[in-house]
């Protein structure tokens, strides 16, 4: 057995980018599913009737009153419970898109309800309809007000995608404590997997910020 | 489908979950304080002009604002014995929570440091004060009343990763919920009530912090 960290490194290599890999999918999957959830959430909060706004109320309130990994282990476990066969996969990104939607849903709540009420008479004014209204000048600016904390949602997700390892998804942070336990080496592997974490998310916030001015009003 | 929801199983362990969310809520309170601490002490490095002390508050609240918590739960408790540091799961998980409290934090006060007109302190200077006493008794003051909002949805959140706990088998409310199911196999009663229990608290924090911001809100 080879006893230095470069040799465990070489011998675990793959592991860790099938691991890796497994995370950014996780984590895209449930950015995807999370997002077009929560704009519908959103959208339900701020131009729903009085019941649906109700109902999608306590629907966000419980969620972001739940920590992530119960909703992770929630959703294993009752899924099964119930014979929905989903599998540790697809009920971790579940969880993980039901707790990206009531953060996206807030987001794009805020984002619209920060558009004057005035855009909306204008729009009214010239005739469009709700929809015209909607696509053409709400949702363009809500879209510049959402990104800033959008892009920390979706970093958030990266993050949240390690708690899927206690199902036993075999995502990074899960092979990483495989590969531990072969080889003992708790502290450099740890620390491989945190880089790891840290050049993704900061790639993330870094693009964030990128797009952010790109996309900025000329002021 | 034929499952009809029995709760007595989860009421005969009530008591265990309930001794579950008061150590969940005791890490959370130690955790935060400690990371109010740190974070006060960042923010004031990030927003003064000492490069070398904005340098390692950067640094800091970068690195752990972007690393997954249970990555850090586990080094510190698997990795950091490697290094000659013991700790047991609780002195452990208190230390990795007050420094991802601290990091976050350091970002809110920051926001309210920044909110503080730079005649408060000219006028502190004007009346013979040296820089601490005008940080500890006229800027941190009036900061805390602005940042109120987005400190308790800090705690909040804080609060919810004492879940993590559970990782390294610290018996609080998650880890009892799992306890509960495995001996009982009542999964879906026993996560509603933990979600419940959950979210209850969630609420009353909420409620609490809304209580002190009406309580220390400045007359208008």
């Amino acid at each position: 057995m080879s006893h230095t960290f470069l040799e465990q490194l070489w011998i675990a290599r793959y592991v860790i980018m099938n691991g890796l890999a497994m995370t950014v999918s996780i984590s895209l999957l449930a950015i995807l599913a999370g997002s077009v959830l929560g704009v519908f959430v959103g959208l339900a909060l701020v131009y729903g009737g009085t019941v649906l706004r109700l109902v999608v109320r306590a629907y966000t309130d419980v969620i972001r009153g739940t920590p992530v990994l119960v909703l992770v282990l929630a959703s294993y476990y009752v899924s099964a419970a119930a014979g929905v066969d989903l599998g540790p996969f697809s009920a971790g990104v579940l969880a993980l898109a039901i707790f990206c939607s009531s953060h996206v849903g807030e987001i794009v709540r805020g984002a619209l309800q920060a558009i004057p009420k005035g855009q909306t008479e204008a729009a009214k004014a010239i005739g469009l309809t709700f929809t015209q209204t909607f696509t053409s000048v709400l949702w363009p600016q809500a879209m510049r007000q959402c990104l800033p904390s959008w892009v920390n949602t979706a970093a958030e997700m990266v993050k949240a995608s390690t708690l899927l390892s206690v199902i036993g998804v075999a995502e990074l942070l899960l092979r990483t404590q495989e590969i531990i336990s072969r080889n003992f080496m708790s502290l450099q592997f740890y620390f491989l997997a945190g880089a790891l974490y840290f050049i993704v998310n900061y790639g993330i916030e870094q693009f964030g910020k990128y797009v952010e001015r790109k996309t900025a009003l000329p002021s | 489908m034929g499952y009809t929801l029995n709760f007595a199983a989860v009421w005969r362990n009530f008591d265990f979950l309930l001794s579950g969310l008061a150590l969940s809520l005791g890490l959370a309170v130690i955790s935060i304080v400690i990371g109010a601490v740190i974070g006060l002490f960042s923010a004031f490095a990030l927003t003064a002009k000492n490069r070398y002390g904005l340098a390692a508050a950067q640094v800091y609240v970068t690195v752990i604002r972007n690393l997954p918590i249970l990555v850090l739960v586990l080094f510190a408790y698997f990795a950091l014995p490697q290094m000659g540091v013991r700790l047991d799961k609780l002195e452990s998980f208190v230390l990795v929570l007050s420094l991802y409290s601290g990091a976050y934090l350091a970002e809110v006060f920051r926001a309210g440091l920044l909110s503080i007109p730079a005649g408060l302190t000219e006028a502190g200077l004007a009346i013979g004060l040296t820089g601490l006493q005008i940080r500890s008794s006229i800027i941190a003051p009036l900061m805390l009343r602005n940042v109120l909002p987005s400190l308790s949805s800090t705690i909040i959140s804080l609060f919810k990763d004492t879940s993590l706990a559970a990782a390294i088998a610290v018996p609080e409310l998650t880890f009892a919920a799992r306890k509960i199911n495995v001996e009982s196999f009542r999964v879906v009663e026993t996560w509603m009530v933990t979600s419940a229990l959950y979210v209850a608290t969630c609420f009353f924090i909420a409620a609490l912090m809304r209580f002190v911001e009406g309580r220390l809100a400045l007359p208008r």
